[in-house]
């Protein structure tokens, strides 16, 4: 009989990451709806603040944030939804897969779908705010990177705990939204110096900022996950 | 500690098992011990605590007291290596609704490392008797195809297998599918794995099985 | 004899507290810049540190929950997250009196403010979290987890709010310098820090008799063990 190689740590987080996005695939509906929820937010936000366009190319940064986080709530309930329906999260458990593969994958897969949200709302705040990119694509890019995988790792921590407790729905953005401001605060700040320039040079502050957010989360996340799913 | 199992271990070890949740307990002091290779008939009405049993010996969940053995390994503390050697064939199927019988099965070989996972997935599959290339998403499967399908995936992990752990596998099964049932725990059987079969078809299981434990409100009991 | 501890330190808290409020209203001289509406730091402080103190004890109960399940540690955890939301919560709320009559404003985004608010809503998570949990084994590693990733973003907030607001104006917080004043705050600090021990030792005792309630003894065993443990015994 062939002998068995049981995956590492990145490949088999790289397996469950594949797995995910084959199954946002299959229900591409669902992410097309993702899609216009975040584009709907974006909407109201412009008709929340009125025709002013000068508030609306300086609040730009803080409204693409906000689209995206409340977008990520769907996309995060969703991703442990899946999980649930067959208890395959105890089925991958049980196999057995090491539960931080199981982070790493399922964490990497949100932020995955949160980039690739955010590039399709590029070009729309483009459109509807006036915004320019004084700084260049590669600034956004770095910026959008990061500031969705901050928000991926600790929702996705969360997310296996929420979605186990009554009033899920609810219990999530609780827990997630304080944590969240000093990524908020960081990727609204650098997003805004990337649309109106950077006289004074504070981008790379608000990316280290946003760096360390970063490290720390999937740290522990990658500690704190194996508690959180065994029983 | 050489964590290697003896190879004249028991395949299981309970020693004052008990599980609560909440105010409720679901086991409540069982002491049993099955040979390697034997196979154990488990009954009881509704609630007696047979599936609750059947996750502990898995390391789905962790007792509440008491302690479990499989083939010399602690389920608490040799976890990670004990569920290499035991399989769950349960109520939830375990699969992902929106991809196919064929790509879950290859996840599953691919996480455990099975060499040519994709072939591997396939002539199991064929073997339990569902279609691969039909390329359907388990949502649209029925009942017992989802069954035949959760078998296929248990089936992946022999030889290393030692014990695998059936609630009530003959359920939504129709006649060809529990032929096909009972010829894979004959087959286990001859390979030395022990079975703990959980069912409400006593005749069946009693053919099956030769030891019998039998369950009232979490103890052990006469039938 | 614990019950008798604890009725002495309420006693001691209760009379530390009238002192401290004699000391604070009367004995200390008011501000030289903002005279008597000063006074309300006198409580406002020791009210902030007494929450951060109970986030840090609720920070080391979930660590010392995940490593050892002890639901002792479990039951502390939740008594501090509660009296520490009491602590911030009041302590808010004397902020908020303090800054309407020196900066004409209920709120502010100053960055203390800003944090203290932002943590409030941060453990409020936390107890809405036991509260939609029912397995107690599983509650328990669940607050755990969210209490030590609320703890650990703690200075992670204050850097970020404190970089947000330093592009504006900077509020500036009171400073005491005078002997008198230091020893007013340093007082009511400790008959906060009183009372606070006194809250928190009484809320794990009816945390503990809630774990008794909701978890069933173990079954008539011979050598079933007396106690709350939530750990298996090993072959």
């Amino acid at each position: 009989m062939n002998a068995r190689h049981p995956p590492g740590l990145l490949e088999g987080a790289f397996l469950i990451l594949r797995k995910d996005l084959l199954i946002e695939w299959h229900t591409r509906a669902r992410l097309n709806a993702l899609l216009f929820f975040a584009l709907a937010t974006l909407l109201i936000f412009s008709f929340a603040l009125g025709p002013d366009t000068k508030l609306l190319e300086q609040n730009a940064g803080g409204y693409l944030w906000l689209a995206i986080l409340f977008a990520s709530l769907m996309a995060l309930g969703e991703s442990f939804r899946v999980e649930r329906e067959n208890a395959s999260l105890d089925g991958l458990r049980l196999l057995p897969v090491n539960p931080r593969a199981v982070f790493l994958g399922k964490a990497l897969g949100n932020a995955a779908i949160l980039f690739g949200l955010s590039l399709v709302l590029i070009p729309v705040m483009v459109g509807l705010f006036g915004v320019s990119l004084a700084l260049g694509l590669g600034s956004l890019g770095l910026i959008l990177v990061l500031g969705c995988l901050a928000i991926s790792a600790p929702g996705t921590l969360y997310s296996a705990i929420a979605s186990n407790a009554r009033a899920r729905d609810v219990l999530l953005p609780l827990l997630l939204f304080p944590l969240i401001i000093p990524a908020l605060l960081a990727a609204v700040k650098a997003t805004s110096l990337v649309f109106q320039g950077d006289p004074m040079s504070q981008l790379n502050s608000w990316l280290l900022l946003l760096g360390g957010f970063n490290l720390t989360y999937w740290g522990l996340g990658v500690a704190l996950f194996p508690q959180v799913i065994e029983e | 500690m050489d964590e290697t199992p003896a190879a004249s271990a028991p395949a299981i070890e309970l020693r004052a098992l008990s599980k609560r949740f909440g105010r409720h307990w679901a086991l409540a002091g069982v002491d049993y011990t099955l040979a390697r290779g034997d196979s154990l008939l488990l009954t009881g009405p509704n609630g007696s605590g047979k599936t609750t049993l059947l996750r502990l010996i898995a390391t789905a969940i962790s007792p509440s007291f008491g302690a479990i053995r499989v083939a010399g390994l602690d389920a608490v503390r040799d976890r990670e290596e004990l569920r290499r050697r035991t399989g769950l064939l349960s109520h939830s199927s375990f699969l992902y609704e929106d991809l196919t019988g064929e790509q879950n099965l290859v996840l599953a070989a691919r996480l455990l490392g099975i060499p040519d996972a994709q072939n591997s997935a396939r002539s199991l599959l064929e073997r339990v008797g569902l279609d691969w290339r039909s390329g359907r998403p388990v949502r649209q499967f029925s009942a017992g195809m989802r069954k035949r399908a959760a078998i296929a995936k248990l089936l992946l992990k022999p030889p290393a297998l030692v014990l695998a752990l059936l609630d009530e596998p003959f359920g939504e099964l129709d006649p060809s599918g529990i032929a096909l049932m009972e010829r894979l725990i004959a087959e286990l059987l001859a390979n030395g794995v022990a079975i703990v079969l959980a069912t409400h078809m006593v005749d069946q299981g009693r053919a099956l099985c030769r030891q019998r434990l039998h369950l009232q409100e979490g103890r052990v009991a006469s039938p | 004899m614990a019950q008798r501890t604890r009725q002495g330190l309420f006693a001691l808290a209760v009379a530390m507290l009238a002192i401290g409020a004699w000391l604070g209203l009367s004995w200390a001289p008011p501000d030289r810049e903002m005279g008597d509406v000063q006074r309300i730091m006198y409580v406002h402080v020791p009210s902030m540190w007494m929450a951060l103190l109970a986030m840090t004890l609720n920070f080391a109960c979930s660590i010392g929950y995940l490593l050892k399940k002890s639901w002792a540690f479990d039951s502390l955890a939740e008594a501090s997250a509660e009296v520490g939301m009491l602590f911030g919560a009041v302590g808010l709320a004397l902020g908020s009196i303090w800054a309407r009559p020196t900066w004409g404003v209920w709120w502010t985004w100053d960055p203390r403010l800003t944090t203290a608010a932002i943590l409030l809503v941060a453990y409020a998570g936390y107890l809405a979290l036991r509260r939609f949990v029912e397995d107690p084994e599983r509650r328990a590693v669940w607050a755990a987890v969210t209490g030590i990733v609320a703890f650990v973003d703690v200075p992670l907030i204050w850097y970020s709010v404190q970089w947000w607001r330093s592009i504006h104006q900077i509020q500036s917080s009171p400073k005491t310098v005078d002997p008198q004043m230091v020893l007013t705050l340093r007082w009511n600090t400790f008959a906060f820090l009183a009372l606070g021990i006194f809250f928190i030792w009484s809320r794990y005792r009816v945390a503990q008799s809630e774990r008794r309630h909701e978890l069933a003894a173990p079954p008539t065993l011979p050598s079933a063990p007396q106690g709350l443990t939530a750990s298996g015994v090993r072959l």
